[in-house]
């Protein structure tokens, strides 16, 4: 069970691991939250993505999530921004695909060629 | 959709898609009366009376990527299935209201299921949301409220994995307690 007490403790690590860093822009990861998407499993990719994210104390990376974008066959759809490099779309992506896209992809900057879609 | 925390994301996808700033869900379990009540409100663009008995044939959308709309009408049939009704009550620039009712131990209807993962999905967003949850369960309550948790945060933004996986964890937590320690989430 979480607690406020946890949530006073994360507040401090969060507010130094971001002072320690001159405020960059962040790396986004996006997951699509349409009706298609969450009947695909992609409240537990984002679920998975959070995980991985907290586990590895990467404070530069925003989690956010999307409306449908329209590319319902291809669902779940998750979108990774680093700044200064081109959008990276994967599609049919699961909660494990999705540890491995934070850990090579968002970590080390490795795109998962074989994951992405071709719009 | 195998949970209602499923059914209920999607509804609070509908809500942020017509541009809501401010969400409420409130969830009662009345076991005596065998009732489940929800209620969501949103702050939203609303819809005229057309839009609505429209929104909830399920050959009716909005959106233009696909032709048919399922959020509303699939919701809407697991409740009717459960001895129950979804309504939608909604005036263009007064926002929109959802509600649905079903009997509690009825054989078909979903499990609560994952409602802390659905609140941190529906916070994890670049625009602020403005979220309130309280779920009832036989007198017993539990709330979130994300005014609360931004007053806590003060700057630091609620789209960070440490933020959203407190969040989804403290609400199964409470979660957890009405239910008296039984496994069934
Ligand atoms: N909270 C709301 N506020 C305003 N309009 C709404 C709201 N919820 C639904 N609507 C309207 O009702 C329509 C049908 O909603 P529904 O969720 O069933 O399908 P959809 O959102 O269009 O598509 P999807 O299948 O991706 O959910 C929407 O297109 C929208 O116009
Ligand atoms: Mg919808």
């Amino acid at each position: 069970m979480k607690s406020v007490e946890d949530l006073l403790k994360l507040k401090e690590e969060v507010q130094q691991s971001l002072a320690l860093r001159d405020e960059g822009e962040k790396i986004r990861v996006v997951v699509g939250m349409g009706t298609c998407g969450i009947a695909a499993g992609a409240r537990e990719v984002m679920s998975a993505v959070l995980d991985e994210v907290a586990k590895r104390r990467l404070t530069n990376v925003a989690v956010t999530q999307t409306g449908c974008i329209g590319l319902c066959a291809q669902e779940p759809l998750v979108d990774v921004l680093i700044p200064g490099k081109p959008r990276v779309t994967y599609g049919k992506v699961n909660a494990q695909k999705a540890r491995q896209i934070v850990a090579q992809h968002v970590v080390n900057g490795i795109v998962i060629r074989e994951w992405v879609v071709n719009k | 959709m195998e949970e209602l925390a499923l059914h209920l994301l999607d509804l609070m996808e509908n809500s942020l898609a017509a541009g809501a700033c401010r969400l409420e869900l409130k969830i009662r379990e009345d076991i005596a009366a065998n009732l489940m009540a929800i209620e969501l409100v949103d702050d939203g663009r609303g819809m005229e009376e057309g839009e609505i008995k429209a929104a909830l044939d399920p050959f009716f959308t909005t959106r233009t990527s696909r032709r048919v709309g399922l959020g509303l009408s699939l919701f809407r049939a697991t409740a009717r299935q459960c001895g129950g009704d979804l309504t939608l009550s909604s005036r263009p620039g007064a926002g929109t209201r959802v509600a649905v009712i079903m009997e509690l131990n009825h054989v078909d209807r979903p499990p609560l299921g994952d409602m802390g993962a659905t609140i941190a999905a529906a916070l994890a967003r670049e625009l602020p949301l403005e979220l309130y949850y309280r779920h009832e369960r036989d007198g017993k309550v539990f709330e979130f409220s994300s005014t609360r948790l931004k007053e806590i945060l003060g700057d630091i933004p609620f789209n960070l994995a440490p933020v959203l996986t407190w969040v989804r964890d403290f609400v199964n937590g409470g979660l957890q307690k009405l239910y008296g320690g039984e496994d069934r989430l």
